[in-house]
């Protein structure tokens, strides 16, 4: 079922390695980078947005 | 109407906030499914041997990257004609990813075009409508960025994605149109030129990405939601019930 002989196999990719790895590389990274800049853009928003307004911290949640 | 109900960014903001959780769980899911199939069992390209398999992440990229911006001109349309809120919302929520997609297909492209063709890059119909697409997408973003006023700015960005949706087809058909050096479309309804094993894999990929487009664009769009509305009072009641 699984294509490899080894686990050297699969990351030479017969050759290839550095053009498949580069681009699923590339890929992964921006796609964990990405959605941690939103979450942090988000988070930033929120703090700044509560100073504007006003609300300082969750006291007035209560 | 319900469509009306939901389009209304108060009760839009929960319902993304409750969904994002399942697409990021959907994209894992297929991710790893897709990568499986893909990477581990998927059989040698007879021409191109393991290098193929670039394949599983730049055929999705390349579609998402035409696909997010269909979408954005379809909101950029309804934008104009009925000047709804959240259409200028959506739209500059996706521009991002579509454009990280534009260019994952450009850089996948150039690390499969090097070994088989022995150039990382050739101005051929093809790559030249894509990095246009690029273009138009850092167009956008930098358009609605120089613009203060947030309804202008989605005015003027929702003209150019208008005009610019002509980029879309070419880039689709060029292949056909045009003889190029980048090789036809390895799939369409009727047959496929495929391994059935590379062709699942590309389509649970094509699924991943999908799903992870729409988790992206959904969070990004609730904080761009909390920013423009700031001054109403869905948006003070949240930040006062403490939202993080």
């Amino acid at each position: 079922m699984i294509h490899w002989n080894s686990f050297a196999d699969f990351l030479a990719m017969g050759g290839y390695g550095f053009y498949v790895w580069g681009s699923f590389g590339v890929t992964a990274l921006i796609m964990v980078v990405e959605p941690m800049l939103v979450a942090r853009n988000r988070k930033v928003c929120i703090l700044r947005l509560k100073r504007q307004l006003g609300i300082a911290g969750r006291h007035l949640a209560d | 109407m319900r469509l009306y109900h939901f389009a209304s960014p108060a009760t839009f903001y929960p319902l993304a906030g409750t969904l994002i959780p399942y697409f990021i769980a959907l994209a894992v899911v297929f991710g790893l499914a897709g990568l499986w199939l893909g990477m581990l069992v998927a059989p040698t390209d007879f021409q191109q041997g393991e290098g193929y398999r670039i394949i599983f992440i730049h055929v999705p990229a390349s579609w998402m990257s035409m696909f997010i911006y269909l979408v954005m001109a379809g909101w950029a349309a309804i934008g104009l004609a009925f000047n709804t809120r959240l259409s200028g919302m959506m739209a500059q929520a996706l521009a991002p990813t579509g454009a990280l997609m534009a260019f994952l297909s450009l850089w996948t492209g150039a690390l499969w075009g090097k070994p088989m063709w022995g150039a990382w890059w050739v101005w051929d119909a093809r790559l030249t409508s894509e990095l246009i697409l690029l273009f138009l997408y850092i167009g956008y973003m930098a358009l609605t960025a120089a613009i203060d006023d947030a309804r202008r700015a989605d005015k003027a960005g929702g003209l150019l994605l208008l005009v610019g949706v002509v980029n879309v087809p070419i880039i689709y058909f060029s292949v056909k149109w045009w003889n190029t050096l980048h090789q036809g479309s390895s799939v369409n309804l009727t047959k496929s030129s495929m391994a059935e094993t590379m062709l699942w894999g590309m389509l649970l990929m094509a699924m991943c990405f999908w799903m992870y487009s729409i988790a992206v664009a959904l969070m990004r769009v609730r904080t761009i939601m909390l920013e423009r509305e700031r001054h109403t009072d869905w948006v003070k009641a949240l930040l006062a019930g403490g939202e993080k």
